[in-house]
């Protein structure tokens, strides 16, 4: 292995990698604008100029030592492109000597030449990779006077994907990521010097799948979001770390909140997942029915009408109608769309408190969803979860397979679900209406909660803490993004800044909380109702037992998760090796 | 004990004691100021028009069109939490205008961070300094409130540019 030296500090790092590999690896930032560690090498910003030099060496080969015995160092004479250059035994790189910083500022005049500098109106402002050099690496000033040169400032990449040509800095991340990641190869630079231009090719359009992943390598705000655009400033929102619920990749990923409503996803790196990336259909999909059309108290059905009622109503009325029936008539169906901590409950309270064995879920597989990439079959977060923590039917137990059978001919009389979406089971949707009682853990007012006896109101994965489990058998954590009334006091810091510091006098924060509750705590209130005392506090109580009760998740915990980006069942203890993320821009000043 | 003694009682001579001479040069003092003259202003029906320095409450600068583009520094800026600004897109060329623009004037403090902070100069301090309201709603302006016709302005637009 190498020894190199970066600013005087000795590095010792992998054969043929890259001087900027090598100094982000431990720790060290060399600037650069169009380098990025997925895609090929361009070279083309010149913002990684460095000084590189080597031990100078006597004519038979041995290294030349000065008076105190340390290698005489000859250096380039120019500068030399940090992303571009393969590191070798003994080189020495300086990144903050006058020179290099020269030419720091240098580019920076340069690419600020014609640069609109419209932050104000630019949605990158705040977390802007210009910007920020701007501030650390120009002299903040322009000797340029003539008139910038212009070009359209609003074009159309396609059905996600606003194009602002004068913002562009001509790095070509995003005609490498089109090549080279989402494989479709449209875009490209048409003329030279000052004029260049990315263009897409004529009749095409940048729709590819993963197409909104170049909003977020684009350093600056040059490509911007058809479906964020404008909706608020980076500096307003809270940035919490989440997994995306689209399918069972389980990408990481932030969600962006203001005023208590998610307002863009965002990827979040894991080597080990998603990498740098996430699909359109996750970002796009994933937050309107957390935000919209949602249930946000219990109810009782009364005649036609679901009554808002108060939370012992609920669980009162819940007990008084589980209690008529049977414990085999009555069928409990998990979710593979929440959390273990809710599923392993769920089993928990069908066979210690009902005693029923009737234990299912519905998995929602659609292999024309599937891709080579990211995407994969299974459209739920964490049915391998669920199943793993006892959503599976016991010996005698009821499938979901029999479910139809065994309503026609009233076997099941009762059902108690915890999701609202079976949609796609529409046998079994028409066959609600003939069922006794039918509770509910709703997200949303769908089809099947306007069905319900009793609903219960339920956070969903924005404001729970929890863990899935991936296709991979990864457990990954997530954490509350938004604000409910039974997670106020956790998100505390955590909330956008107008969140913080509302008073009930701003208009801002005039909204109700929503009354909804993470499914293991319902049900443990409802076992209490039923006389069986569960001793839970935080869904870190429920994990904790899952970790002791069920062998595949012993040795984990929420930090441990946290601390390796997941760790792989029955692995706990042999974690995938920690390496440290790149990360391209995330500067958000809060 | 070791005591440091200095009451009043010791520094105070027999005339300082009894009240009665300082009482008389009391009013003597009293007395004078009333024959100096009136500073008192009967406001409202008497109104005082202040210089183009003074800061009254924030207002929007309108043109044909509106100024502001919604860019949100004033709300950020601002130390109090006054305002509140959603932004949205038009078809215009400065491609942003602000749909919600409100300010709390229960919040603001009028310190004029956000006049000098506004890249477009839309946001500027008036000179209205009548500020009633009989909710706290109320003090919620908007929009509507908020844009003055930039000929009422010249005065405050005028100061910033020479002083600023
Ligand atoms: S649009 Fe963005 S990513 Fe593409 S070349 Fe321009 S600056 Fe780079
Ligand atoms: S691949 Fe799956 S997990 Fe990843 S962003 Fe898309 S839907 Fe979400
Ligand atoms: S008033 Fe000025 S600072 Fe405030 S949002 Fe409008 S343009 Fe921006
Ligand atoms: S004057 Fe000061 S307190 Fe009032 S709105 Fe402007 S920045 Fe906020
Ligand atoms: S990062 Fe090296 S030239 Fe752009």
């Amino acid at each position: 292995m190498p020894n190199i030296v970066i600013d005087g500090q000795k590095i010792e790092t992998a054969a043929g990698k890259t001087v900027i590999e090598a100094a982000y690896e431990n720790g060290m930032q060399i600037t650069h604008f169009c380098w990025h560690p997925e895609l090929s090498i361009s070279g083309n910003c010149r913002m990684c100029l460095v000084e590189i030099g080597m031990p100078k060496r006597m004519p038979d080969g041995s290294i030349q030592n000065d008076n105190e015995g340390n290698p005489v160092i000859s250096y380039f004479p120019k500068l030399q492109i940090a992303c571009a250059t393969t590191i070798a035994e003994g080189m020495h790189i300086n990144t903050k000597k006058d020179n290099v910083v020269k030419a720091q500022e240098a580019v920076m005049e340069f690419l600020l030449i014609n640069h609109p500098l419209d932050c104000p109106i630019c949605d990158e402002a705040g977390q802007c990779k210009l910007q920020e050099y701007g501030y650390k690496y120009s002299k903040g000033e322009s000797r340029f006077e003539e008139e910038k040169v212009h070009a359209p400032k609003h074009q159309s990449w396609g059905p996600t994907i606003v194009f602002d040509a004068e913002r562009c800095i001509k790095c070509s991340r995003c005609i490498r990521f089109g090549q080279e990641v989402a494989k479709q190869d449209v875009l490209t630079f048409v003329n030279r010097g000052d004029h260049v231009k990315i263009e897409l090719f004529e009749g095409t359009q940048f729709d590819n799948p993963y197409s909104m992943n170049v909003i977020d390598i684009c350093p600056v705000g040059a490509l911007t979001s058809k479906d964020f655009r404008f909706k608020s400033r980076v500096w307003d929102m809270s940035f919490n770390d989440s997994i995306c619920p689209g399918c069972a990749r389980g990408c990481n990923i932030k969600i962006g909140v203001r005023n208590n409503e998610i307002l863009r996803i965002e990827p979040r790196t894991n080597p080990y997942v998603n990498k740098y990336w996430m699909c359109d259909y996750g970002r796009l999909s994933q937050y309107k029915f957390v935000n919209e059309d949602r249930v946000t108290e219990p109810m009782i059905r009364w005649k036609d009408e679901l009554i808002p009622c108060s939370w012992d109503e609920a669980y009162a009325k819940a007990e008084e109608s589980l209690k008529k029936f049977m414990p085999e008539e009555i069928m409990f169906i998990g979710s593979g769309r929440t959390a273990n901590e809710g599923n392993y409950i769920l089993s928990k309270f069908a066979m210690e408190v009902i005693k029923s064995e009737n234990i299912d879920l519905f998995s929602d597989i659609d292999e024309s969803f599937k891709d080579d990439f990211l995407k994969v079959s299974d459209k739920k977060p964490n049915c391998r979860g669920a199943v793993e923590v006892g959503i599976i039917p016991e010996k005698n137990g009821v499938k979901v397979q029999n479910l139809h059978d065994k309503m026609r001919f009233k076997n099941i009389k009762a059902i108690y679900i915890i999701t609202d979406q079976i949609v796609q089971f529409r046998p079994i949707l028409d066959e609600i209406d003939d069922l006794e009682l039918l509770i509910v853990h709703a997200y949303n007012l769908t089809s099947l909660t306007k069905k319900a006896d009793i609903v219960f109101a339920a956070s969903t994965y924005a404001e729970i803490e929890g863990t899935y489990v991936n296709v991979d058998k990864r457990v990954q954590h997530l954490t509350p993004a938004l604000v409910t009334a039974e997670n106020l006091r956790f998100m505390g810091m955590k909330m956008s800044r107008l969140d913080k510091f509302g008073a009930s006098n701003d208009r801002w924060t005039q909204h109700k909380l929503r009354n909804t509750l993470p499914h293991w705590k319902i049900l443990t209130k409802l076992a209490e109702q039923f006389n069986v005392k569960w001793n839970y506090k935080s869904a870190k109580d429920v994990f904790k037992e899952i970790t002791e009760k069920i062998p595949s998740f012993a040795g984990m915990t929420y930090e441990k998760l946290d601390e390796y980006q997941g760790l792989t069942l029955g692995k706990a203890e042999q974690p995938d090796p920690k390496v440290i993320n790149y990360e391209s821009h995330v500067m958000k000043p809060n | 004990m070791n005591i440091t003694k200095n009451t009043e009682n010791d520094r105070m001579n027999f005339w300082e004691k009894i009240y009665l001479p300082e009482i008389a040069r009391g009013m003597g003092l009293t007395l004078k100021q009333v024959f100096k003259p009136k500073f008192t202003r009967q406001y409202p029906e008497e109104v005082w028009n202040p210089e183009g320095s003074y800061r009254g409450r924030p207002v929007l600068v309108k043109e044909e069109g509106e100024r502001c583009v919604a860019c949100g520094l004033c709300s950020r800026v601002c130390p109090a939490l006054a305002i509140e600004v959603q932004a949205s897109e038009t078809e215009k060329d400065k491609e942003r205008y602000p749909v919600k623009f409100e300010i709390n004037m229960l919040r603001c403090i009028f310190c004029g961070f956000c006049e000098e902070v506004c890249p477009e100069e839309a946001i500027v301090m008036s000179k209205d300094y009548h500020l009633v309201f009989q909710s706290q709603e109320e003090a919620i302006l908007g929009k509507d409130k908020l844009e003055v016709p930039i000929a009422k302005l010249q005065d405050r637009l005028e100061f910033l540019r020479q002083y600023r």
